[in-house]
């Protein structure tokens, strides 16, 4: 079984993002980008059915800008097998939307023909969670959202997953879109001769004109603002206060 | 104008409080016409009719919408679409798995977790896990939303709009449901619960968590947690609050052992009062918070709990 795994190469987890003064978006120019975090999972776990013998190949792929390499190249020392960048943008701060990210992984999948899409649920920088359930869409293949186990049994997938309230477990028929939620395992850190041997392994490049799709975006962005400042109030110095200021306020 | 909204409808019963949280949002785009959907959902729709501003009421019953299964409930709202130039949703996990996937069979960007409404094809909404609200404008010929329900008043009660019943659509055959596990527990919902105590990593563990669950039901809370808390292995997922949790917005919102990083205060700071018990007085959430406790909070959440 071939499984496919989309990352992205976002702002670092790390990094508080900045807005740019002028509204224009959030400052990336000299900023440390990784791999999103979602997807490092998505990537753990497809390495991981390749080390139960469930899957034969685990194949990255990235869309965005020339340097989602590095990030292909993460993926790759981990353990993915080759990787395919697809060129979308030239400038960091053009973001490609979901639907275009889609439609672009849609015509990598007709080619590759992967039994298991792997996606993070939600990249950090434009938080839109819609990637992996758009995608499923234009495949017409099912989709398992918000996983956080994943079991492959012949042509099905068990999922169980994260939902408001607890735990939903589904059957997916194969092929099907998985994405993956905070729980569903804990990636590895590449190991030193892993990111050697990655740099041996394939990365084709490919553009997003390759494969016909129009990565014009649907939503413009007016403006990007800090958010409303909450001010903050006042230190008290012991339970009781703290008791007779809720009980002045009637919340308790 | 007009909108086609999905409410919440869970085993049967309609979630009120994020569904007239939506209806508020979406009622100055057009007439709202709500969709209940699922295995059965008949009870759900007389409750949606009661909604102030729903024109009104959709009903599908039938099992291929039962247990929300995203790909049924897509077919049946990209059915309908055609009468409707916004389709919205509130930002639950059942709505974050259904609306995108309706998008894309509409071939539209999805807009999620709408925290404003500026016009009719203009909105905003948190990106960066909160450090920043964008405003954007769609070119789509139709709008496919989903609501942050913290940022909207629900709208009240005392309407009549009418009922429709239609069919179900066919089951997808592409996914089925096997089981849920839905936690049991008395206390409130966490999005619509007038107070939440939640717990970070200075918690310590997951025995230690019982504490908060203590502070929380003396207070008839709901419990939440930060993502270190869940990533730590002291809460389930579905007490997270933060950008990638839920989002809430109580009277009261006790944060304790929470250092307070951006993408948790994405999930709680738009609270009517926050308390923050944490031992060291740099922590961030302090920042934010109405009443600020430094102390450790093994002495001080038993001595709450003992004085409340």
């Amino acid at each position: 079984m071939k499984v496919l795994v989309p990352v992205k190469r976002v702002i670092d987890y790390n990094v508080k993002a900045k807005v740019k003064s002028d509204g224009s978006g959030v400052d990336l120019a000299n900023v440390k980008m990784s791999m999103n975090p979602f997807d490092e999972i998505a990537v753990e776990e497809a390495i991981r059915l390749k080390e139960a013998g469930v899957a034969e190949e685990v194949v990255a792929v990235s869309i965005g800008v020339k340097q989602a390499q590095e990030t292909l190249r993460t993926a790759l020392a981990m353990g993915a097998d080759r990787a395919i960048l697809v060129v979308a943008a030239d400038d960091v701060h053009d973001d490609i939307e979901p639907l275009a990210v889609a439609k672009i992984l849609k015509a990598v999948i007709d080619e590759e023909q992967p039994k298991l899409v792997l996606a993070g649920k939600q990249a950090i920088d434009n938080d839109m969670n819609a990637t992996g359930q758009m995608l499923a869409a234009l495949l017409g293949w099912g989709q398992a959202t918000f996983a956080s186990e994943l079991k492959i049994d012949g042509d099905a997938a068990t999922v169980t997953r994260e939902v408001d309230g607890g735990l939903q477990t589904i059957k997916v028929g194969l092929p099907a879109i998985v994405t993956a939620d905070l729980r569903l395992n804990e990636p590895r850190y590449a190991s030193l001769p892993n990111i050697m041997k990655a740099k041996k392994k394939p990365l084709d490049e490919k553009t997003a004109e390759d494969y016909g799709v129009d990565v014009a975006p649907r939503l413009e962005v007016v403006k990007t603002t800090e958010p409303p400042v909450r001010q903050a109030g006042i230190k008290v110095e012991s339970v009781d206060e703290l008791v007779s200021k809720l009980k002045e306020k009637g919340v308790v | 104008m007009a909108v086609l909204l999905l409410a919440e409808v869970n085993s049967g019963e309609l979630a009120l409080d994020a569904t007239a949280k939506a209806v508020s949002a979406a009622k100055d785009l057009g007439d709202v016409t709500v969709l209940c959907a699922g295995a059965s959902a008949a009870a759900a729709g007389d409750e949606a009719a009661k909604i102030d501003g729903v024109a009104k009421v959709l009903v599908a019953e039938g099992d291929s919408l039962g247990h929300r299964l995203a790909e049924a409930t897509a077919d049946l709202i990209v059915s309908l679409a055609g009468d409707y130039s916004h389709i919205a949703a509130p930002a639950t996990t059942d709505a974050k798995n259904i609306m995108p996937r309706v998008a894309a069979l509409l071939d539209v960007m999805v807009i999620s977790d709408v925290s404003g409404v500026v016009d009719a094809d203009t909105f905003e909404r948190p990106v960066y896990a909160g450090n920043a609200i964008q405003t954007v404008k769609s070119k789509d010929e139709k709008k496919v939303l989903t609501i942050r329900t913290s940022t909207f008043d629900a709208a009240g009660t005392g309407g009549s709009a009418s009922v429709e019943t239609i069919d179900a659509p066919a089951a997808s055959g592409l996914s089925e449901w096997v089981e849920d596990k839905v936690a049991e527990s008395d206390r409130p919902e966490l999005t619509s619960a007038g107070i939440v105590v939640s717990g970070g990593r200075g918690v310590g563990s997951e025995d230690d968590f019982a504490l908060i669950e203590k502070l929380a039901d003396k207070l008839g809370a709901a419990v939440g947690a930060s993502r270190a808390a869940v990533d730590s292995g002291y809460a389930p997922n579905d007490w997270q609050v933060g950008q990638t949790g839920k989002v809430v917005a109580p009277e009261l919102y006790v944060a304790v052992g929470i250092s307070g990083a951006i993408q948790h205060l994405a999930g709680m700071k738009d609270s009517k009062i926050i308390v923050a018990i944490n031992k060291d007085e740099e922590a961030p959430i302090f920042q934010v918070a109405d009443y600020g406790l430094v102390a450790d909070l093994f002495t001080a959440v038993p001595e709450l709990i003992e004085k409340l």
